[in-house]
């Protein structure tokens, strides 16, 4: 049974959230994840995941098609950053609204089915936008190569500044990059933290939940589901776009690859990975990821021999050679290993597992009262 | 007065004439039963009532909307409820989630986007449900998880979602199958008692002692055709009735 957090909890909840994120480069440090190129990925993820559980974990709806939006957004930031000028806000603003209203498109088209051809209109319709965005839509998006900023590009706001090096996004003059990057999209990651925690609390976000637990009942309950998940669908829509606009802060580059189906899946395993419908495991899930990808696909033979250095030296070639397959290059073994064993034994993701792991401390504690309070009756 | 009026519905599935040319209507504020036997076409024609069904050809009047064509939500917008054979209820929600849906569908309509408000500070919505939940006798499990509930329980629960609408007309299709002798004596005890508020009814039933103890006026449906229509005891004692329904065996 879930327990369903009062007013106040929801703001401890959320003051505790913030508190992590923002002191994130502190107590990432020792695992090795305190630099601010991957915190701002686990940033600028965690905001994919959360806009994604709220069209799947909240109305069940399976999109496989959600890396066309983070494309979208990518694209978008980079044409406001051409024509505009270098300030990420109007970037990330455009992003949303153009997101948003792709997003009402696809979903206005794809929301006539459901299950499995509602994950396989959104997959058509995603790869559909990456080919296109590497063909016919060069002029736009500059194809293969990839859309970026262009020291001849108008930049209405900002045309007369001239940057030594690679032109960066630049925000009340700070450049985008490094700890202001991470703490810009950190700030966004909160802001989007909370409007998810909203909408799961509102009247709004029940009716998402009723429409995965019994469509057939709301239906005769005088409720039209499909508006319902098509907002639904725009929102997490705009998350991705937002996401997408994000990762061209730091560098002002856009590629079709973005688009590709694998960044749609990508969202799916983060999301089932740290637990579909709560709200903390979709941003878990992404940072696992994104931790995985950067972290253990540097590992090489050198690093494991001197972890392994304790073991004799036979067994120790034996512990290189076994592991050496799990890590730098197949870093994507281990993470299969582990989404099949999270899917297989905890199919609530890691929120299961912390509140598996919570009520037995809980029953341990009990158990240690009730030991106490029998004690004097013996 | 009529509160429902359905005249010269048609509906073939296939070579299948499953509704012959069926009149039917209900006076306001009583309890209508319809019975017949298996594949008389008593489920065609209560989904032809409530939209889920289009009929091939007649019309379904509900007081002097015409329902023919409108769609399940909007016909429960003008006033219609059902209860369905199995109980359709929110298994992954709270019983006090699941009432409180219904509340907010009759008080903001077919979509509202609430999504910056909180449910749980929505008193008026809150209340209601409490307040509904307490008269089907299920406010102590108010905050339990409705999948979770005895098959009688789920009733009680749909029941309860289904009147916190307020309806005019209530559909309800065997309200007590699969029930045992002491579930469906409390069901058929509810429905009494919500029969005060002046909620006209329809039941399709198969049980006998329901419909009996239930009903006011008792239709009886058998091959898509209305073979006969009145008090319950005439019912009773009409020959054709046991024959078609019963296959002559005396009641």
């Amino acid at each position: 049974m879930k327990t369903r957090l009062s007013p106040v909890g929801d703001m401890v909840l959320f003051a505790a959230f913030t508190g992590a994120v923002l002191t994130m480069p502190i107590w990432l440090a020792p695992v090795g994840a305190g630099y601010p190129d991957l915190l701002q990925k686990f940033a600028i993820y965690g905001l994919f995941a959360t806009g994604f559980n709220i069209l799947f974990g909240l109305t069940g709806y399976l999109s496989f098609g959600h890396a066309a939006f983070l494309g979208v957004g990518s694209y978008t930031a980079v044409w406001s950053f051409k024509l505009l000028g270098m300030n990420p806000i109007p970037a990330v603003l455009l992003a949303i609204v153009v997101s948003g209203i792709f997003a009402l498109l696809i979903g206005y088209v794809s929301l006539r089915r459901s299950g499995i051809y509602f994950s396989i209109l959104t997959l058509a319709f995603a790869q559909m936008c990456y080919n296109l965005a590497y063909s016919v839509l060069t002029p736009i998006t500059n194809g293969e190569t990839g859309l970026r900023v262009l020291e001849t590009d108008p930049r209405i706001f900002d045309s007369t500044t001239r940057a030594e090096g690679p032109l960066i996004s630049k925000l009340f003059g700070f450049d985008m990059t490094g700890y202001p990057g991470f703490y810009f999209c950190a700030v966004l990651l909160i802001i989007g933290f909370f409007v998810a925690q909203r909408i799961a609390r509102s009247p709004f976000g029940t009716m998402l939940k009723a429409v995965k637990s019994n469509q057939n009942r709301m239906t005769y309950t005088g409720l039209n589901p499909r508006p319902y998940t098509l907002a639904a669908f725009v929102i997490s829509g705009m998350y991705a776009g937002l996401a997408g606009a994000l990762l061209c802060i730091t560098d002002p580059l856009a590629g079709a690859e973005r688009m590709q189906w694998t960044a749609s899946g990508e969202v799916v395993l983060m999301t089932i990975l740290g637990g579909a419908g709560t709200l903390l495991g979709p941003i878990l899930g992404a940072g696992l990821i994104k931790y995985f990808e950067n972290i253990f696909s540097a590992f090489n033979e050198h690093t494991l021999s001197s972890i392994f250095s304790f073991l004799p030296d036979f067994l120790k070639e034996l512990a290189v050679a076994i592991s050496s397959l799990f890590v730098g290059e197949g870093w994507q073994l281990t993470l299969g290993v582990l989404f099949m064993l999270i899917v297989i034994f905890l199919p609530g993701g890691i929120m299961e597992g912390l509140a598996r792991i919570g009520k037995l401390f809980r029953r341990i504690g009990r158990g240690s009262d009730k030991s106490h309070a029998t004690a004097p009756a013996e | 007065m009529e509160i429902l009026k359905v005249s010269g519905v048609n509906k073939s599935f296939g070579g299948l004439r499953a509704l012959n040319n069926v009149d039917f209507s209900v006076e306001q504020g009583t309890v209508h039963a319809i019975i017949g036997p298996n594949g008389a076409g008593k489920s065609t024609f209560l989904n032809c009532m409530i939209g889920r069904l289009v009929p091939d050809t007649g019309t379904v009047m509900f007081g002097d909307i015409s329902l023919t064509g409108m769609k399940p939500y909007e016909i429960n917008q003008v006033g219609v409820s059902r209860v369905f054979q199995t109980p359709e209820i929110f298994g992954d929600l709270t019983l006090l989630e699941n009432v409180m849906i219904p509340t907010m569908a009759k008080r903001d309509g077919q979509f509202a986007l609430h999504a910056f408000r909180r449910l749980d500070q929505d008193k008026e919505i809150r209340d209601r449900a409490l307040h509904m939940l307490e008269d089907v006798g299920l406010a102590e499990k108010k905050d339990m998880h409705s999948g979770s509930l005895s098959r009688g329980d789920k009733r009680r629960l749909e029941l309860a979602m289904c009147l916190s609408q307020e309806p005019k007309l209530l559909l309800l299709d065997e309200p007590t199958a699969g029930m045992s002798r002491a579930d469906t004596n409390n069901t058929i005890d509810l429905l009494k008692r919500i029969g005060d508020r002046g909620i006209t009814k329809v039941i399709i039933e198969h049980d006998m002692h329901v419909v009996f103890s239930l009903a006011d006026k008792v239709t009886v449906l058998a091959q898509g055709t209305i073979i006969a229509e009145g008090k319950p005891a005439d019912i009773k004692g009409d020959p054709r009735v046991q024959e078609a329904y019963l296959g002559g065996a005396h009641l």
